[in-house]
């Protein structure tokens, strides 16, 4: 059960993420990038995160891809043009984004034995008792992040305001 | 023992030159003649009261100054040595050089830079007074190229001058290739004896028995090449002729009294090496024979005055080092001494009758001055007869002296020195009386040069605001004259200091030496000396009678002989192409190499070319470098992506570098 | 019973193609949208390490990712639009005023 579910909704991340990969337009792939973080969601409920499952679908998805959404529609991005880009990002990038996934799989599965096998559900780390640590050990942290918060807003409406 | 105080004997010129030197130029003259003549004086005062009390010094005198060089392996000091034949140098250097100091005012007395010829000439005496005095080789060496750069100061006087400026350069490079021989033969005693202390390597020398050729010879050779250069023997006397550019006072203190005879010395005084090595001993004479002899032959074409009295010199110095090579030391260094006598007297006359003409130096425009400077004549006419040989002058006695001892020498080749020696003095006699029929007798062709555009030689008062206009032909100032006469009466009485035993005289010079460099036992009689000396004699009045049937008697002869023997002649007249010979050889190369593959090669392409090479090389990184800086946002990824790869790979496989302590 | 290892493989590949992403898309939307894509990568990594060590603190991590992730988006749209307005293009390529 575990594993079907994992095999579904992590293939449903790596197809919504290769679309985005290969959709012209913007708005296709601000749309398949919800279904990878819809999935992502799921995933992380199989690994008993049931909070953050939330916290994922209405953040990420309800908002951040709200306002990449409205963005998109407010510049009125249209399809993309083929200009003369960058060679180096082909020549170097690649080969480098490559390694980088050869060498992590490569860990990965080579060190496979040190990992746990998880069965749906197991460990589920409860909201209150995210809540202890979070409220209590890092509750500076948290405060902070509100604070780093209103200076987002600040910040978005100032540069985002139009010239008069 | 009484201490002598010998560093003072070259200190006081030095501390003329300093004065003179730095502050000279402002002074008048006044002032700077006194500072000079008394930094002159005092050493000569210094050196009569040493050969006063001499009898009662134990020889040889050394005092040390304290170390030079200190250090496990070797040890050089400050050291300074009298012995009898530093002595008799001293003498030389000091009596003749304060002589020719008194005679320079006079003869400079209207030139511009006359507060720098006397602080040179100090600085000269400074260093020729340390060679003579010096205990080692090493300090020696300091004398022996100090004088080489007093030479070229003076010689390039008159800088302003092309052709003084270049014959300085000449002397100096020409000396340089000389010293390489001093320096090697120097690096050698080093690594043979381990000192250059004269008393201890021919103590060393003198303990060996056996010690015989070998690095001995070696040693030899070099010290000859070293004299060959100071003395203007072959190959390197080129110079010698060319030095005539300086002032007529130096050619006679440096290029006829001291400088050139150092080389003699230092033969003189390592004697004990050459005594070990017949072949050193037979270079010395070859070269020394050889050069007498070719430099006589050039002596008999010149025209310049002041040109024939170089050969003449680099001739005498040839009869020195024969003397020498025969292991006659004695003899050569008693040559030495007439020869400083005579010879600065026929500089200094020549000196006078070119001050008494305004600056003529060439022969076939002078003439009939017999009577109008009487006492440059006569001044003149002694050092003649003493330098062609004539008993009872000072010249016959040391020339008959070395030619007797070369005779009777063991060497096989002997006699072969006598025979050649002989035909030089009758060479001798001939183009000395040449040069003294062209000068004084006969009419003066001076009258009807005058009127022809200028092909007149060098004048040697060129520093002046002008050349002197046609003054009538006077005799020169007191300043000049007393010198000269000084040396007249020296050239007439000095033989007697070596008379030798076959003409009834006890040969006190030869005696004196003995302890210092000894001569070897000659062997031979009375007899054959008193034969030897009449045929000598007998052969300097050939001479004479063929200079006077030339230049006297029958005018036109010159001109038909040179007619007859056109080829034989352009070849002598032309120094034997000896000048360009060495230009083709050895500078042209030299020059070659010089402009082209130092100049060009090295010094553009691999010195400025590595510079240049690095400036490009950072320009040529720094532009390629740029180019990451592209403002692209994706090129940026892309690098990103790429190093972050690297960096994980290096990190999980361990690629670091460890620091510090492991 | 799927070993954790599988997880952070996916992730992984989430990663590497929101680099690929990053280096071909011309859009500059686009180009955030993949870095979102490799923010969620890295949470889901941490949730895993979390499961594994049973550490609550890997999570409350990715808690902290999500606000910053926010907070950035939020300024980088509100740049877009400023570059946007001023350039009128989102074509990546166009906006390279800092080169040398």
């Amino acid at each position: 059960m575990h594993l079907a579910l994992f095999l579904i909704f992590g293939a449903l991340c790596v197809a919504g993420a290769l679309n985005l990969l290969l959709q012209r337009h913007p708005i296709n792939s601000a749309l398949s990038l919800i279904v990878v973080m819809s999935s992502l969601a799921v995933l992380y409920l199989l690994l008993g995160a049931e909070f953050l499952a939330a916290a994922q679908v209405i953040v990420y998805s309800g908002a951040i891809m709200v306002l990449f959404t409205f963005v998109i529609m407010l510049l009125n991005a249209g399809r993309e043009e083929r200009t003369r880009g960058s060679k180096m990002a082909y020549v170097v990038g690649f080969p480098g984004a490559a390694v980088l996934l050869a060498l992590l799989a490569y860990i990965f599965i080579t060190h496979s034995g040190d990992f746990v096998r998880l069965h749906a559900g197991e460990n589920m780390v409860s909201t209150a008792a995210l809540s202890r640590v979070l409220f209590r050990d890092l509750l500076l942290p948290f405060e902070v992040t509100s604070i780093l918060i209103l200076i987002a807003i600040l910040g978005a409406v100032a540069l985002a305001r139009k010239e008069h | 023992m009484t201490n002598l105080h010998l560093w003072l004997i070259p200190l006081v010129p030095v501390a003329g030159f300093l004065v003179n030197g730095l502050l000279g130029r402002r002074f008048p003259k006044a002032l700077v003649t006194a500072v000079a003549i008394i930094a002159a004086a005092i050493p000569m005062l210094q050196v009569a009261d040493i050969v006063l009390h001499f009898s009662s010094l134990a020889t040889p005198y050394i005092e040390s100054h304290g170390a030079w060089i200190a250090t496990s392996a070797f040890h050089a000091n400050f050291a300074f040595q009298l012995d009898q034949l530093s002595l008799v140098m001293l003498c030389v250097v000091t009596g003749v050089g304060f002589l020719i100091h008194v005679y320079s005012i006079g003869y400079m007395a209207h030139e511009e830079g006359y507060w720098r010829f006397f602080a040179y000439m100090n600085l000269f005496l400074f260093f020729m007074l340390t060679l003579v005095l010096s205990a080692n080789f090493l300090l020696m060496f300091v004398g022996w190229e100090g004088v080489g750069l007093a030479s070229y100061l003076l010689i390039g006087f008159y800088y302003t001058r092309q052709s003084a400026a270049n014959a300085g350069k000449k002397a100096f490079l020409y000396n340089r290739v000389g010293d390489v021989g001093f320096l090697l033969a120097m690096f050698l005693l080093v690594a043979h004896f381990g000192t250059l202390s004269f008393g201890q390597v021919f103590a060393a020398i003198g303990a060996d028995p056996a010690l015989h050729g070998g690095v001995l010879t070696a040693i030899g050779l070099l010290l000859l090449l070293g004299a060959c250069g100071k003395s203007a023997q072959i190959p390197l006397y080129v110079w010698l002729p060319d030095a005539m550019e300086g002032p007529t006072p130096v050619s006679a203190l440096i290029h006829a009294a001291t400088m050139v005879t150092a080389g003699v010395y230092m033969i003189a005084r390592a004697h004990v090496i050459f005594d070990r090595s017949a072949i050193a001993l037979l270079a010395v004479a070859v070269i020394g024979t050889a050069t007498a002899f070719f430099a006589a032959t050039m002596g008999m074409m010149q025209t310049d005055i002041k040109r024939v009295l170089a050969y003449s010199t680099v001739s005498q110095l040839g009869y020195m080092f024969l003397g020498c090579g025969v292991a006659a030391y004695s003899a050569g260094v008693f040559h030495l001494v007439t020869h400083a006598f005579f010879k600065a007297l026929l500089f200094l006359a020549a000196g006078s009758v070119i001050h008494a003409l305004g600056g003529e130096q060439d022969m076939r425009v002078m003439g009939g001055l017999r009577k109008k400077i009487p006492v440059t004549f006569w001044t003149m006419t002694a050092a003649v007869f003493a330098i062609s040989g004539f008993p009872p002058l000072c010249g016959f006695v040391s020339k008959d002296e070395i030619l007797y001892q070369a005779f009777v020498s063991p060497t096989p080749a002997g006699k072969i020195f006598w025979a050649i020696g002989l035909l030089t003095a009758g060479l001798t006699s001939f183009y000395m009386f040449r040069l003294w029929y062209m000068t004084f007798f006969g009419e003066s062709r001076a009258a009807a040069h005058e009127e022809e555009a200028s092909v007149h030689a060098r004048h040697d008062s060129r520093l002046t605001l002008e050349a002197e206009p046609a003054h009538p032909v006077h005799e020169s100032p007191k300043s000049m004259l007393v010198p000269m006469s000084i040396l007249a009466v020296l050239c007439v009485i000095a033989g007697a200091l070596g008379w030798p035993e076959a003409l009834g005289g006890t040969n006190w010079f030869s005696r004196f030496l003995a302890s210092a460099a000894s001569a070897l036992p000659g062997g031979g009689s009375t007899h054959l000396e008193l034969i030897l000396a009449i045929v000598s004699t007998l052969v300097a009045l050939s001479g004479w009678y063929v200079a006077h049937l030339m230049y006297y008697s029958r005018r036109d002869l010159p001109a038909r002989m040179t007619a007859r023997f056109r080829a034989i002649y352009g070849l002598v007249f032309n120094k034997y192409w000896v000048d360009e010979i060495y230009g083709a050889l050895v500078v042209a190369p030299v020059l070659f190499i010089a402009r082209w593959v130092l100049a060009m090669l090295v010094d553009r392409g691999v010195i400025d070319g590595g510079g240049l090479l690095a400036g490009y090389t950072a320009q040529g990184f720094g532009s390629l470098a740029a180019r990451i800086q592209s403002g692209n946002i994706r090129s940026y990824a892309g690098w990103l992506a790429a190093c972050a790869a690297l960096l994980l790979v290096a990190v999980y496989f361990g690629w670091t570098v460890h620091f510090g302590i492991r | 019973m799927v070993p954790i290892s599988w997880y952070l493989i996916l992730s992984a590949v989430l990663f590497s193609i929101g680099v690929a992403a990053f280096l071909i898309k011309r859009n500059i939307i686009t180009v955030f949208m993949s870095i979102e894509l490799m923010l969620n990568a890295v949470n889901l990594t941490f949730v895993a390490f979390a499961q594994q060590w049973h550490m609550v603190s890997g999570q409350i991590f990715v808690f902290f990712v999500m606000v910053v992730a926010a907070a950035e988006a939020a300024v980088g749209l509100a740049i877009i639009i400023a570059v946007f307005r001023s350039r009128s293009t989102l074509n990546v390529d166009q906006i390279d005023l800092m080169k040398l």
